[in-house]
């Protein structure tokens, strides 16, 4: 069998309609392509055949020219919901019939009113034999075929269970109906009725079940829900809207204000305040000037820009965030392998164990024994329901990794879900992890003639010329201020103690306590002032003119305004706080008292962080390692989970177990409650999976009988069973009402 | 005499239980070289379920869901790690770099539809 399939592609760096036959070529060259055709106009090109989209790319990539799948995930599921919707219709009108052929029969058993099977009564039980075999075909013939099906693979599932359950009930009815005489008259109950209801009830509950596990993915579906139809390109001058999946790789799109943006780029006209919270959790917008990037389906808060497209498609930010979610969603952790073990080995036993019911009632069972014979043994194989079991971690597993999406935290897998939840050491890197990562001016202290504005423009002036990474921040500083700074002259670095050069014809020396010692300048009492601000985490440099201090500039990498409030939390789930870092102890343990880390380990090189967070886990710490995910890396992946704190477009996303958008700490403790409750949540499903079946198997086989004469009746059984699945999906659905404590 | 009879067939039925769920196997399709798989999803089983692939060759399954039932949407290779969401109607691709011999089972989410990849 050989499908061919229907690739839109939008081709890059096509200059010229002489551009449209090479890139042609490249598609038509690819073995399995079996029409292509590529539109200059649009930038793209449609391509059938039997194929894989990345040899497409590959192929025009070769030629010289970019290329990216058009793709539209919104159409996937508006499509998977319609598809779910007729097979919703179809189960709800297979129960109506069932219902309305068995609820009458039922009723009529209930009380008393089933004619008796002589005379005008027979002819009665025969229309409802026929009846209710065009239900079982029409209701329930799926379960025969696909038990059929499944008995020729050599394998069982429910429908076996089901068929062998409600067959033998109508053929055992069918049987006495047309030779009475084969069981004695007190075991001449016919299970028409009991056989139609429970295929009613079986299917009532795959609808309603149906209905509980479309909100399961609701996460996925918000995320989905983000992407925008159209964009507003700029061709040929003009501004046209356009379908989204026809924006083309490096195409000019508008954004005005209160608008959605359309796919990924980079800012080239115009800023404005971009409100990110919907994927990265970050509740305040973000300003966004030329040159910064922004990220598809974000939404523009107040002004208007021009922005190229850098990704398309499958390649954009939100895309990735969505393919992530839903491969994790799709991945299973440990904790369900023994449940998946036993359901794959579960409905052969219950066959056995349905065997057994019936030599024992056989040969131990009270008279009329074919009744209580086929009662028990129908009752077994209705009531086993190995689907619970198996549907018990995956679905928990599915709300629990789309619920940490909601808030920033992107999961890559099921085992980082419940390994999350086990931590007892959170390992923090320090600068980009609990700082900001940006160092900023934290204190100005003229003295003398001097105030703040002129100290900063002259430490400014003079550090212009320098590419330390302090120097960036005190500039930035006098840029935000609007200072005048004046041109440095001679300059010169002295390594490892500041530099010094002529700035408006004045000599001019800024750097550290060596610096000023070395020119013998008189500092007063500004060591003092510098030794606070030392312990406190920052790094002070004294600035002196013509020979004379003017006074302390601090610099200092600020803490991010939520970590400490994020340590806490962590301290409240009982969790100790290591910070690992490569700074100098000072600064280090000034940061960590300032937030509240437990232990520092400072001074560590990038290369032995991997062996530190190795020796927590040989003392019995289940680590998570929180970095920036670049020079963490190896300690990343050495940890039990790895959080990546990164923005939504950041490389990270592929390199850690935990992605935490929002780049606060909060997503820690927000992850390992989200584990904590997904993991809870698969225990109970697991548990009232495993209890339903080994209470109601030895029940329906009549192990009550003995000691206080309870026999489960086989309708009850189907509800029982119909409604064991759905309890597990419903108890899944509780999560998406999971608040981690103290998130924000 | 009648419930030696019954008892027998009981005990031959227990047997032929054991035997054909777990000790016999179901037939198996083998794949030549490095062609494509067709695996049809329908009616509660895979279409064909068991596969054997040579060692060595690049493994390419495509499944085509015809099962509207919600237990047939995803394929998972516990083995392998991988999941394969199978909208209704579509034909999916899993291509599988050439795997060390043994035997890789694949199923629903629920164990019920199952099938299995075996390299030799």
């Amino acid at each position: 069998m050989s499908e061919s399939k229907r690739y839109n592609l939008s081709i890059g760096s096509m200059s010229c309609a002489g551009c449209v036959a090479s890139v042609e070529r490249a598609l038509q060259s690819v073995p399995g392509v079996e029409s292509a055709a590529v539109n200059f106009a649009e930038h793209t090109a449609a391509v059938s055949g039997n194929v894989a989209v990345q040899a497409l790319i590959d192929a025009v990539v070769a030629a010289g020219y970019e290329a990216a799948e058009l793709h539209g995930t919104e159409d996937e599921a508006v499509e998977k919901e319609a598809a779910e919707l007729t097979y919703y219709r179809a189960l709800k009108k297979k129960t109506l019939v069932a219902g309305v052929v068995g609820a009458p029969l039922a009723l009529m058993g209930l009380f008393g009113a089933m004619p008796m099977l002589e005379g005008s009564g027979r002819i009665f039980w025969a229309i409802v034999a026929v009846i209710s075999l065009f239900v079982l075909v029409y209701s329930g013939g799926r379960f025969f075929t696909g038990a059929w099906k499944a008995f020729k693979g050599h394998n069982a599932n429910m429908d076996t269970l089901i068929a062998l359950g409600t067959g033998t009930a109508w053929l055992f009815s069918t049987l006495i109906l047309i030779w009475p005489g084969m069981v004695p008259e007190e075991a001449r109950h016919l299970y028409f009725e009991a056989a139609v209801i429970i295929i009613a009830l079986i299917n009532l509950g795959a609808a309603l079940e149906m209905r509980a596990r479309g909100k399961t993915s609701e996460a996925i579906k918000r995320l989905i829900g983000l992407q925008v139809k159209t964009a507003r390109v700029v061709r040929d001058g003009k501004e046209i809207d356009i379908p989204i999946e026809q924006v083309g790789l490096n195409e000019t799109l508008r954004v005005r204000p209160g608008e959605k943006i359309a796919v990924d780029g980079v800012i080239i006209d115009g800023h404005s305040n971009i409100d990110e919270s919907m994927i990265s959790g970050e509740p305040l917008p973000v300003e966004k000037r030329t040159g910064d990037e922004v990220v598809g389906g974000t939404l523009n808060k107040s002004g208007s820009f021009l922005f190229t497209a850098t990704h398309i498609g499958k390649d954009t930010a939100l895309a990735r965030i969505i393919e992530m979610v839903r491969q994790a969603q799709n991945s299973k952790p440990s904790i369900g392998r023994m449940a998946d073990k036993i359901s794959a080995v579960f409905v052969p036993i219950v066959l056995l164990v349905a065997v057994m019911t019936f030599m024992v009632w056989f040969n131990f069972g009270p008279e009329p024994k074919s009744a209580y014979v086929l009662l028990t043994t129908m009752t077994v194989l209705i009531i086993a329901c190995p689907c619970a079991l198996g549907l018990a971690t995956p679905i928990s597993i599915m709300v629990g990794v789309g619920k940490a999406a909601e808030y920033g935290v992107l999961i890559r897998n099921g085992e980082a879900l419940q390994l999350a939840g086990q931590i007892t050491t959170v390992v923090l890197d320090k600068t980009g992890t609990v700082t900001k990562g940006r160092p900023a001016v934290t204190h100005l202290i003229p003295v003398g003639k001097w105030n703040e504005a002129k100290l900063l423009a002259v430490a400014a002036s003079i550090e212009t010329g320098s590419e330390h990474p302090l120097a960036e921040a005190i500039v930035t500083a006098a840029d935000q201020r609007d200072l005048t700074l004046s041109s440095a002259e001679g300059f010169e670095a002295i390594s490892g103690h500041g530099v010094q050069a002529k700035v408006d014809g004045r000599a001019v020396l800024f750097g550290n306590r060596k610096l000023m010692d070395d020119h013998a300048i008189t500092l007063g009492d500004l060591p003092a002032e510098a030794a606070r601000l030392a312990a406190n985490g920052e790094t002070p440099m004294f600035l002196a003119v013509d020979g004379a201090a003017a006074g302390i500039v601090a610099v200092a990498d600020p803490i991010k305004v939520d970590s400490k409030a994020a340590v806490a939390r962590l301290h409240k789930l009982g969790i100790k706080v290591v910070m690992l870092t490569g700074d100098n102890a000072v600064t280090a343990v000034a940061v960590a008292k300032r937030v509240g880390i437990d232990e520092v380990i400072a001074e560590v090189q990038p290369a032995d962080k991997s062996a530190k967070v190795a020796a927590l886990q040989a003392s019995g710490e289940v680590v998570g390692m929180v970095g920036d995910g670049i020079n963490d890396a190896p300690a990343l992946a050495r940890a039990d989970v790895g959080f990546a704190i990164g923005g939504g477009t950041d490389v990270a996303i592929e390199s850690a177990d935990v992605t935490l958008m929002r780049g606060s700490l909060h997503g820690v403790a927000d992850a390992i409650g989200i584990s904590k409750a997904t993991v809870r949540n698969i225990k109970q499903n697991l548990f009232g999976a495993f209890i339903y079946n080994s209470l109601g198997i030895p029940i329906a086989a009549g192990i009550l009988f003995p000691l206080f004469g309870i026999l489960l009746n086989p309708i009850v059984a189907g509800g029982a069973m119909a409604m064991s699945s759905l309890t597990v999906v419903t108890n899944a659905n509780r999560l998406r009402w999971f608040k981690p404590e103290g998130s924000k | 005499m009648m419930s030696f009879i019954v008892n027998l067939l009981a005990l031959a039925l227990m047997g032929f239980i054991v035997w054909w769920f777990w000790v016999s196997r179901a037939k198996v399709q083998q794949v030549k070289g490095s062609e494509p798989i067709e695996i049809i999803v329908k009616d509660g089983v895979y279409a064909p379920s068991n596969i054997e692939v040579a060692q060595g060759a690049r493994v390419t399954l495509n499944f085509t869901r015809l099962d509207p039932g919600p237990c047939a949407e995803k394929v998972v290779f516990s083995e392998l790690g991988t999941t394969l969401d199978l909208p209704l109607g579509e034909r999916q691709t899993l291509v599988l770099e050439p795997l060390t011999p043994g035997e890789y089972h694949f199923s629903c989410q629920m164990q019920m539809y199952r099938g299995s990849l075996i390299v030799k």
